[in-house]
Parts: structure tokens; sequence; C-alpha cells
């Protein structure tokens, strides 16, 4: 009695913990220096100041001009008015979008919108691992596609993009590119210039920031217009009073992510490559998720077959381990993930998916814990499951 | 966003595993969308369920709606066992989240599939049991739109 359940948080990608620093750097900006940026007085010049200061070290760390960051309330947003915008401002080139079917539904539900809108949208197919084709890219292209929009690496199994391929592509044929870097940023290099990215899509709770705050990169001289009407905030492309110690966290943990980001990621690989290791070689009918070695730092992503996902989650959220699943049962949807079902997962292995995702805070000792704790609650389940119990018997 | 009671029959699954020989076998659900149910009938010459035993593939839910239907039935006529209603599962569990009102019926029509399986095998009719809808390798659950 009395002894508090111990907690291994392992689902980095959902949210992440807001790093202390983040907080502290914030704090001012509530109480005492909570003037609104767009006041003359010399009391607001602090907030102000403060929210230019944010805008340059983000825009710094993408090799990007001050002026090309659109700060939003998240990634969602980001992605929405990235896409919708394009489609409207560019209707007189065209009506074609091209992007991938394992997208973050902030993209495919927009996607699926400006169907309804008129536009028409190529969702390219990957192969196992999660990868887009180049080659299906290509051939996609039309002389109406104004724009492409392909996430820099997956939320779900970790896959990351050949970007500097997809970039070039795009610039080739004078397409836009749009590219949701929600899991990547903080977590890989990534140069605007280098990439030929025209727009980008951030949030700050990924990488140790607050929640509710994000930013959309756009290049200077891509035309897209104001998603909110208002005032004269971000240059007038997105009205509303600039939520100040939102986006001075995020410059902060910008700031964080970038100064240990290679050291930091170098222990996460290692921890990362152990858990999967660990888990593949102790639990039989298990797969790994995603690319082996082209996946982001801190995911791994599992289906161990003949159970099902919702079931691991409660039995490990039991012991104290938060993960996530693919599982329908956990979207509120009948169908599992579909970037599972993208990478050509059967219905029933997808729903037996677990993700789990490190941070610089996870232990190899927790992870030990977390292995021990996967092997017996899969036993438990596989012994309540009737397709093992068929498996067994075709054996 | 479970009760207690779904829980409880989540962690502690009652009557898991197989009857050899079992006088009825059903299985309902499908892979696709998550869910299938196997149940076991040990049924006496009285039409008495002695034993009752559960295997389910699926979520927290799928699991506890079993073993409560297990409980419920066992050591009932087969007609007792026939007005065993997944609102009387459900009842039991003190409730299911309304996207898991699905699991209990799969759980009604387990047993119904199991005891469809013991009449045939019998050669007899059960009064008021229609054969089941629901089976692992009929009918695909239609897709959400958005």
């Amino acid at each position: 009695m009395g002894e508090e359940k111990r907690l291994i948080y392992l689902d980095n990608a959902a949210t992440t913990r807001t790093a202390p620093e983040v907080v502290e750097a914030m704090l001012p900006y509530f109480s005492e220096l909570y003037g609104n940026p767009s006041s003359v007085y010399e009391f607001s010049q602090k907030s102000r100041e403060a929210v230019t200061k944010a805008r340059e070290t983000i825009a710094k760390s993408l090799g990007a001009r001050t002026e090309e960051i659109y700060f939003t309330a998240g990634g969602s947003e980001s992605d929405n008015w990235a896409l919708k915008a394009a489609a409207e401002a560019y209707q007189g080139k065209g009506n074609h979008i091209i992007t991938t079917k394992i997208e973050h539904h902030a993209v495919l539900h927009t996607g699926q919108w400006l169907e309804k809108q008129g536009c028409e949208v190529t969702y390219l197919d990957v192969d196992e691992n999660g990868t887009v084709k180049l080659e299906e890219l290509k051939k996609a292209i039309r002389p109406t596609t104004i724009l492409i929009s392909i996430m820099f690496a997956n939320n779900e199994i970790g896959t990351i993009q050949p970007v500097k391929e997809i970039g070039e592509i795009a610039r080739e044929h004078g397409i836009l590119f749009h590219t949701d870097a929600v899991q990547a940023f903080g977590q890989l290099p990534i140069n605007v210039d280098e990439l030929n990215i025209d727009m980008l899509s951030s949030s700050a709770h990924k990488l140790n920031g607050p929640k509710g705050i994000g930013f959309l990169y756009i290049r200077k001289g891509v035309k897209i217009r104001s998603f909110l009407h208002g005032g004269a905030q971000e240059r007038k492309r997105r009205a509303g009073t600039e939520n100040v110690p939102g986006i001075v966290g995020y410059g902060a943990a910008v700031e964080r992510a970038m100064r240990n980001m290679e050291e930091r990621t170098a222990k996460e690989r290692v921890l990362r490559d152990y858990l999967i290791d660990r888990i593949l070689r102790e639990v039989p009918y298990t797969r790994l998720n995603g690319h082996r070695q082209n996946r982001l730092p801190n995911n791994a992503n599992f289906s161990f077959q003949f159970i099902e996902g919702e079931s691991l989650l409660i039995m490990l959220d039991m012991e104290g381990i938060c993960g996530s699943s693919g599982s329908a049962c956990t979207s509120g949807s009948l169908d599992p993930s579909h970037v599972l079902l993208a990478i050509g997962l059967p219905h029933e292995i997808a729903h037996g998916s677990l993700r789990l995702t490190l941070s610089d805070e996870t232990t190899e000792e927790e992870l030990d814990h977390v292995v021990d704790a996967v092997k017996k609650i899969v036993e438990k389940l596989r012994g309540m499951s009737p397709l093992y119990e068929d498996f067994l018997k075709r054996q | 966003m479970y009760s207690d009671k779904v829980m409880d029959h989540f962690q502690n699954p009652r009557n898991v595993g197989e009857i050899e020989d079992a006088s009825g076998v059903g299985t309902v659900g499908n892979a696709k969308c998550g869910d299938i149910m196997r149940i076991y009938l040990d049924i006496d010459e009285n039409q008495v369920i002695r034993d009752v035993k559960f295997k389910t593939f699926g979520c927290g839910a799928a699991v506890a709606t079993s073993s409560m239907a297990t409980e419920l039935v066992k050591g009932k006529t087969i007609h007792e066992a026939l007005q065993v209603t997944n609102k009387a599962v459900m009842e039991a569990l003190d409730g299911l989240p309304p996207v898991k009102v699905h699991c209990s019926l799969l759980a009604e029509e387990a047993i119904h599939a199991a005891l469809w399986d013991y009449a045939e095998k019998h050669g007899i009719r059960i009064e008021g049991l229609e054969k089941p809808k629901s089976d692992i390798h009929e009918g695909e659950e239609e897709s959400e739109e958005y």
C-alpha cells in the first residue's frame, strides 16, 4: 500500500513533457509581461521582442528567414492552412494535389474536404516500409498539379521520407512542396533551402514545448493568403493576438532541441534499437512496422499476431506503461490504422499493433521492464485468443 | 472509460479456455473489425449448461462481455441461456461506452451460435433460436465515412 504507481511514458509521438526550462521561459509572459505585442506603449515592447526572438530562433533552426515563420495554434491548423490556402491561391494554375495514403488525418481529411470543393487529390501508395515511391510521384504529376504534400516522417511507423528527392521533383516541375514535419522537426536536421521545402508544418508540444502553438513555414514568394481574418498579426496572414507564452515556450523548446539534437537522438537510436531487437527476439510472431533503419530516432512500432491492440494497451497501462496502438478500438472506428493498411498489413495484424515512442529521459532499465511486461501480456492475450488457438491447431 | 466491473472481467476473465468435445461451439465476429469470440458449451442430458468456456480476440470490452456472458449462462438451461441478451450482459457489467455496445451484441451472438451448433449436432430445434447471422466466415463490416 501507498507505493505510487511507476509511470513509464513511451508515447512521445502523441505528446511530450514540456521541459522545465521551457516552462520557466514562459512564466514571465503570463502575469508580468502580459502586454499585447500589437500595442504601442513601451510595456508591450517586451512581449513583441519575445515573439521576435522566438521567431528568429525557429527560422534559424530551419535555415529560413524570420518573416517566413507564421505562428498557428498547432500542426493541424498549419496543415489545414497549407492545403486549403494553396488550393485557393493556385486555382488559376490547376486543382490537382498529390499526397500520400499515410499522412496524418490533418492532411488526409483536408484533402478529402478539398475534393468536395472540386479539387482532385492523388493519394500515393507507399512500399512495405512506408516509403513513398518516387517513380509513382513523378507519374502522378499533371499539368494541373499545384501542390505536393508529403510528410517528413510518419507519426505511426516512424518511416522517414526521401524529402530531398521529393523537393527536387517538385522544384523541377514548378510545383509547391509542403511537408508535415510535426514528428520530424527537432528530431532530424531540416534545412528548407537544401530540401526545397516551400511550406512546413510543426507543433511545439512534440518537442517538449507547450500545447496549442505551432507554425507554418511559408517560403517567401509563395502567395498563399490569410486563413484567419482579423488583425494584422503574422504579416496579415494569420489574425489573432499572439499566444505570447506559447511562442516564447516554442522558441525555448526549439533552442533546446537544436542544442542537444545530435547527442539526444544518438542516445535514443541506441535505446530504440535495443527495444526493437529485444522484442523481435523474445516475442514470437511479431513484426516491426516501418523502415528498420530509416525511421525516427525514437519510434518503435510492432505488430503482435493473434492479439488486439486495445487490450494490450489497457494491460500495459495497468503496469504504468503508456503506449499507443493502431487498433480500430483506439480510433473510434471499425478500421485499424490507415497507415498500417497502406503498408500492406492484413486487418487482424494491423489491429495488433503497438507504438512505443521514446524520449531523452527513457532509460534502458525502463525498456527492460517494458519488454518483460509486453512478453507477459502478449502471452496472456494469446492464451485467450481464438486466432492463436486456430493457429496452433494448424501447426 | 470502462466501469470497474468491465475492468475486473477484463483483468480477471472468468471461464477462459476450451472444452474438448464440446456440445456446441460458436465463433462470431471477424478479424477485419477486430473482434472474434468463440464460446464452448458443455450441455448435459437435461439441457443444462454444465460448463462454458470462451476465447476472444478483441478489445477490453470484447473480453469483458465474453467473460460476463459465460457467467450468465453457466448452470442455466439452454432455454434460459437464450434469454441472456446483450442488454443483460451490459447491465451486469454496469454499462459500456456507446462505441463498445457492439461487443455485447457479439457476446449474445456467440452464445446463440454455440447453441445453434449444439442443436444441429443433436438434431433438435430450440424454440426461438435463429441461425446466427454474424459468423467469422461471413460478412464484412462496412467502413466508416468521415
